[in-house]
């Protein structure tokens, strides 16, 4: 039986920050994907609070909440540290992580709404990845934390991978890159890390995905 | 303000509650400065330029924005006393995933109960007391969160405490009633000096909330 387990659904971004995480620290796992339309027994034992993924199992005892899980992953396996040592910048990251949870859910109601609703969900994650630029990136630094990747960077992996998906398939662009040139160049940063590449889902599928997504949006809307 | 310690923040708010516990475990001496949130002073729009938000910690100069990374940071420059996070990882996740689960389900489900009527009212009171019987099932037969003593769940939640009186009176429902175990808890957190000096008193909690709805135009 394996000693880490992962319970996941390929697409979502916060399944990646998980696969990420372990993939950086050489941690081998056994991935479930789950069918969220269709919950496994296992991960309604082992979320029954949200029943949501990820859920990492470590020893048979689950961690839910991928921010949560980051941090025991981090805590866990010291190798490879994905956190700053220094207590304040430490603070400073955590509070970019949590930033990056709202940024995540304001990407999803890009597809998931419609008209004046969609318009909004636009302009607040335009809003959100302004205030990244200007506030959480800072100049000459290749990631969040500065040479070294860190779990503030793999928790805004959906700005990174997400993004332009979803913008592809809305049509909506709330990211100019060269409105945003720090951003633009952490997106390279972030994605030319082998380990990163390896973990991100392949875009094709995705786009298929989210396609389809769209297109049952969009059908329960007009009827 | 080599090593100071300033908390901006507002009587009333939970999550400014929370900081004032933990300074106050690790008797920490603080310069606690009230904000006006209609009118936010240059110093919080400057030390919290991303949210505009209270609370902000700021020590040695520096802004800590966000009550559980702030209530984290104290734990952990102040290890010297009184341990809010346990020291096993996994206790530790646990703890985060509990306090997690009250920023994301009781301000927004309390919120409801003084913002709406009728059946949104009763749906957002019904929600409300779920959430309360999972953190009571949590809670379980310990006297505090996590069964190590006072920490980390019972910072994030307590201070929600002093708003049960709002609440119930709004909803014209009883919290006790329905969660016993969970207010016997709060009661006993109570006791201790740290949650006792930092909580609002419920009654001011309630004019303050009737100004409020009166603002947000809500009968």
């Amino acid at each position: 039986m394996a000693a880490v387990k992962l319970l996941g659904v390929w697409v979502s971004p916060y399944n990646c920050r998980v696969i990420c995480a372990l993939k950086l620290k050489g941690i081998a796992y056994e991935y479930i994907e789950e069918d969220l339309l269709n919950k496994s027994p296992l991960l309604l034992q082992y979320n029954p609070v949200h029943k949501k993924i990820p859920v990492l199992v470590h020893d048979g005892r689950p961690i839910c909440e991928s921010a949560v899980i980051l941090r025991y992953v981090d805590e866990t396996w010291p190798q490879n540290p994905l956190s700053p040592t220094d207590p304040y910048e430490r603070a400073v990251a955590l509070f970019w992580i949590k930033f990056a949870d709202d940024t995540t859910s304001s990407i999803a109601m890009i597809y998931l709404t419609t008209g004046e609703e969609q318009e909004k969900a636009a302009k607040e994650c335009l809003e959100m990845l302004e205030t990244i630029e200007e506030h959480g990136l800072i100049e000459g630094k290749k990631f969040f934390g500065g040479d070294e990747i860190n779990m503030v960077d793999i928790a805004f992996c959906s700005v990174a991978h997400w993004l332009g998906v979803i913008e592809e398939v809305t049509g909506l662009k709330p990211f100019e890159p060269h409105k945003l040139p720090k951003l633009k160049s952490w997106i390279l940063n972030f994605k030319s890390v082998p380990v990163i590449k390896e973990s991100l889902p392949d875009i094709e599928t995705m786009l298929a995905f989210f396609k389809g997504r769209r297109e049952m949006v969009l059908a329960s809307k007009s009827s | 303000m080599e090593g100071g310690v300033v908390l901006l923040d507002f009587w009333a708010s939970m999550f400014g509650m929370r900081v004032r516990i933990a300074l106050a475990e690790k008797e920490i001496k603080y310069e606690y400065s009230e904000q006006d949130l209609r009118n936010k002073s240059d110093l919080l729009l400057q030390m919290n330029p991303v949210h505009k938000k209270i609370p902000v910690l700021i020590h040695n100069g520096k802004p800590i924005c966000e009550s559980l990374v702030q209530v984290q940071y104290i734990d952990e420059v102040w290890n010297d006393q009184a341990p809010l996070l346990p020291a096993d990882p996994y206790k530790r996740a646990t703890a985060r995933f509990w306090a997690d689960f009250v920023d994301k389900k009781m301000y927004d489900s309390g919120s409801r109960i003084w913002k709406t009527k009728g059946e949104e009212q009763e749906a957002a009171k019904k929600e409300f007391i779920e959430n309360l019987k999972l953190l009571e099932g949590e809670l379980g037969d310990n006297l505090y969160f996590g069964g190590e003593g006072f920490g980390y769940v019972d910072v994030a939640l307590v201070p929600f405490y002093c708003w049960f009186y709002a609440y119930e009176q709004c909803g014209n429902f009883s919290i006790e009633a329905e969660c016993p175990k969970l207010i016997a808890w709060a009661k006993r957190c109570m006791q201790k000096e740290s949650v006792a000096k930092s909580l609002a008193d419920p009654e001011k909690v309630y004019e303050f909330l009737l100004q409020l709805k009166k603002a947000y135009g809500i009968e």
